[in-house]
């Protein structure tokens, strides 16, 4: 075990894991942070997207020890205009991908706040979604981005 | 009063007779069109905690103690364990318990696939419990792999006995029409690929199995535990709040779930056993691969004479003969016919529902051979399938069909392909194709629900049915509200538990909303029923609201029961639609972009517009998919699956999303219960393969056949269309 020392959501967190643990394990089962889910383990699907200092990162190839910044995990962002955008607009239906979703979309309107249809596409690329919501996350994405610059 | 009857039960096109009690159906159909809450589109009422994560989901619950258990499969295609050493697995660090083939339902000692479960273990990590699995020694027996389908059908290796129709003279009706056209297509194998993978968290409190899964029917998966492991039945509860996407592959418990139980009846602590994504597209099913060889006769004036179609499934080792038969058989009047479908037995993975299985492929052979025979006849593709309207289905009248009138809603759509032609350059070709739908989508009886109203005039819906994520949820309160009078906020759903609520069915075959929502219905109209008698009594006039009628019960309720009432005696009920769809084919790459999608369906009533829309683009999506990029492949030497992982196997992803414009011809049915609405979970998936390569053939004159329409395919499709060209023209061919 060698000592961990993480910023998730604005609290510090001091623990004891075996090098080599991903962070989605560590937010999962050592912080309970469930809202970010595993889908495929490898990479591939962004189900357990969360950001570090602000860039999206593939939280299950990511090692935790490896993390040098603050984590933002969906629990962090459930405040985010983005989550009432997403439920308006119907961008949910399983909803085993969508904290990922969220996580992406967050970091692509912080970046660009008025993102367009391209850059929403560029920029979800990687977080599939077996149910097909992509319409509605594209709609829930352009919906809430001038209320985001409003904010500024 | 109670009546008990003999009713026909469908699901996924198959059926059965069973006896069911159910109750008298007085209540009368609402009218058509949008009311007050039904029929307006409603955000889900758990969205919110499915996008803030807080949903917790089959792969988040966390129970103390709990252990994770791993599965160690066969590598080979056909195998049986000669002798097994489970020793040195439980020798290694936090292993608890092991277990081989037969020591828990779905262990195997004769793997007939590769990826077959045939041993397990739990141990503290999951981690360790993989360690351990690399410790078991396995002896193994290898045995005769057969992979070909048509070499199975040959050698009478089936899963059944041929499944085989017959109406009229085929063989006359051939010889006497002035067209006949002839092709054979291929569907490939593709898989689910659900985000939350295959699981299963299993405790025993006392003598009573506690079950967390992600499944598509809580009821099911309690019948067969408890009839597998010799319990009763109400000593297995069954626990699904939240499920991470099925799409017809969660139908049952399965080995994981056997495995889980028994780890943790030896181990006395609660077991996780969860596929990987790599089990998951290994051993979880998939849509089986279909060869179809398919005849079509018409006369000059249109009129389709004869069909006849030899269809193979490739089922694997186990699995059914899903009904690729019966777009053929049901979506065009013909009066000659003949069909056969072969279950070929393979040793590659069990097949398992998909979404619609047997009339997405289907209906991918029959569109595209019926765009062949307008091509021949020249005849307008949209003219040809008006003109073999069929108004029975083999004799039996429809419950409701109104394909007529997508038709005429898809004309507009049809009438830009002379526009999108126009659109066409060096490169890029473009076309439009259309594509007709039907499929199942009725429900059935038994199904039932409760509905609480209390003092506050809020209510609940108690009934334990599951929403696999297709809003279910919603609508069920959507409907409840509508019937009590009540805002939508002011109405819960509490659902996901066997221990809490009646028995509801399943959700498969598009049957969810026609299954429980009139039995929601009518607890609700009973609940109201018991609201207005207490209205009466205290003489307050008409129109006094619930929360000030039932406000002097204090902690009293409001409690109504309903059931769902059985379908129309001598109807099919059957769902119907139509898509248009532009292509653009690049015929230098091969690269084929779907670039609209004009679907038109017909499922009776809509309860929720916005829900309905996302299923329709969600079932595209997936058609997109099937269509053009996904495969499941296999190393033809040894069986083993190639395409385990989410970057071998290509998903649609949001970049890959045409315009798509969703219209429903929404007139309830008015034969089927007292709501009128059938299920829509799977029609829009099925038309798309067919309307996708239709379109392609308009755009290019290539004939796509295979699918999927990988690149290769196209340019493959779009050489031998040159080549047919050149030997028209009568130029020599190319070398």
């Amino acid at each position: 075990m060698t000592e961990l020392r993480l910023r998730v959501n604005g609290s510090e967190h001091v623990l004891d894991v075996p090098v080599g643990t991903g962070l989605a394990h560590v937010l999962r089962d050592e912080l309970g942070l469930t809202g970010t889910k595993i889908a495929c383990n490898e990479g591939h699907c962004g189900a357990c997207t969360v950001q570090i200092d602000g860039e999206p990162r593939l939280s299950c190839i990511t090692l935790a020890h490896a993390v040098d910044g603050e984590v933002t995990t969906i629990e962090g962002l459930r405040d985010h205009p983005l989550v009432d955008a997403f439920v308006r607009c119907d961008a949910v239906q399983c909803g085993f991908c969508t904290p990922g979703q969220v996580v992406s979309a967050a970091a692509l309107v912080a970046a660009r706040p008025s993102p367009t249809r391209e850059e929403i596409r560029h920029a979800l690329a990687g977080n599939l979604c077996r149910c097909g919501t992509y319409p509605k996350i594209e709609e829930a994405i352009l919906s809430v981005a001038p209320s985001v610059e409003k904010g500024r | 009063m109670a009546r008990l009857i003999r009713t026909e039960k469908e699901v996924e096109g198959r059926f059965e007779e069973v006896w069911v009690v159910v109750e008298e159906d007085p209540l009368e159909q609402w009218p058509a069109g949008p009311l007050t809450v039904v029929g307006r589109p409603a955000p889900r009422k758990d969205a919110p905690e499915r996008v803030r994560g807080e949903a917790r989901f089959t792969a988040d619950i966390r129970l103390p103690g709990m252990l994770q258990a791993a599965i160690l499969r066969s590598p080979h295609a056909h195998a049986r364990v000669r002798r097994i050493d489970l020793a040195p697995a439980l020798a290694l660090p936090g292993v608890r318990a092991a277990l081989g083939p037969g020591e828990a339902h779905g262990l195997v000692e004769e793997a007939g696939f590769a990826g077959a479960p045939v041993a397990a273990v739990a141990a503290e990590t999951f981690g360790q419990a993989r360690a351990a699995l690399a410790a078991i020694d396995v002896e193994w027996e290898e045995l005769e792999v057969v992979l070909d389908a048509d070499e199975a059908v040959r050698r009478g290796l089936l899963t059944a006995g041929p499944r085989r129709h017959e109406r009229g003279d085929v063989e006359r009706a051939l010889a006497e029409a002035d067209v006949v056209v002839e092709a054979t297509y291929r569907t490939q194998t593709v898989l689910h690929n659900s985000l939350e993978t295959h699981q299963a968290v299993c405790e025993w409190l006392g003598d009573t199995l506690h079950v967390y899964i992600s499944t598509q029917f809580i009821w099911g998966v309690r019948q067969e535990i408890a009839e597998t492991l010799g319990l009763p039945e109400d000593k297995v509860r069954v626990v699904c709040e939240f499920m991470g996407g099925g799409f017809g592959s969660k139908n049952n418990p399965d080995e994981y779930t056997f495995v889980a139980a028994e780890l943790a009846r030896r181990t006395g602590r609660p077991v996780r056993c969860a596929l990987t994504r790599r089990e998951e597209n290994t051993a979880a099913g998939n849509r089986n691969a279909t060869i179809q060889r398919l005849r079509a006769g018409a006369r000059s004036d249109g009129t389709i004479v004869a069909l006849e179609g030899e269809f193979t499934n490739a089922v694997g080792w186990s699995g059914w003969n899903a009904s690729t038969e019966g777009p053929m058989r049901m979506l065009y009047a013909c009066d000659n016919l003949r069909t056969v479908t072969y279950g070929a037995r393979l040793n590659t993975p069990p097949m398992k529902a998909f979404r619609a299985p047997g009339f997405v492929e289907g209906t991918f052979g029959l569109e595209c051979l019926v765009d062949e025979l307008a091509a021949r006849l020249d005849v307008d593709p949209l003219e040809l399938r008006r003109r073999n309207y069929a108004d029975s289905n083999e004799g039996t009248p429809f419950s409701s069909k109104n394909l007529a009138e997508c038709y005429r809603l898809a004309e507009r759509h049809w009438e830009r392909r002379h526009e999108v032609h126009a659109r066409s350059d060096a490169v890029w070709k473009r076309g439009v194709g259309m594509a007709s739908q039907i499929w199942y989508g009725g429900g059935g009886p038994p199904s039932y629900a409760w509905v609480r109203v209390g003092s506050d005039g809020r209510a609940t819906v108690i009934t334990a049915m599951q929403d696999i994520g297709t809003g279910t949820r919603t609508a069920m309160a959507q409907i409840a509200a509508e019937e009590l009078g009540l805002p939508l906020e002011r109405v819960e759903v509490v659902l996901g538990d066997s221990a809490r609520g009646p028995y509801a069915s399943i959700s498969a075959g598009s049957s969810t909303t026609p299954s429980m929502g009139p039995a929601v219905r009518a607890a609700a109209a009973d609940a109201r029923q018991q609201i207005d008698d207490i209205a009466e009594q205290r003489s307050l006039p008409a129109g006094t609201p619930v929360e000030d009628i039932v406000a002097v019960l204090e902690d009293g309720q409001i409690l109504g029961k309903g059931a769902r009432g059985p379908n129309p005696t001598g109807m099919s009920v059957l769902t119907f639609g139509v898509h248009v769809v532009e292509v653009a084919v690049d015929v230098e790459t091969g690269e084929v972009r779907v670039e609209r999608v004009a679907a038109i369906h017909d499922v009776g009533r809509i309860v929720n517009p916005l829900g309905a829309s996302s299923q329709v683009e969600g079932g595209i999506i997936q058609g997109i998919g099937h269509t053009l990029s996904e495969e499941r492949l296999l190393d033809p030497a040894t069986g083993r699956i190639l395409t385990t992982s989410l970057d071998a196997y290509r998903m649609p992803t949001i970049a890959d999303v045409p315009e798509i414009v969703c219209e429903f011809v929404d007139v309830p049915d008015e034969h089927l219960t007292n709501l009128g609405s059938k299920g829509l979970g799977e029609p829009p998936i099925v038309p798309v393969a067919a309307a996708i390569a239709n379109a392609i053939r308009d755009a290019t004159g290539a004939e796509v056949r295979e699918l999927p329409i990988s690149r290769e395919e196209m340019l493959r499709a779009l050489e031998a269309a040159r080549a047919q060209e050149r030997g028209r023209r009568g130029a020599p061919a190319a070398v």
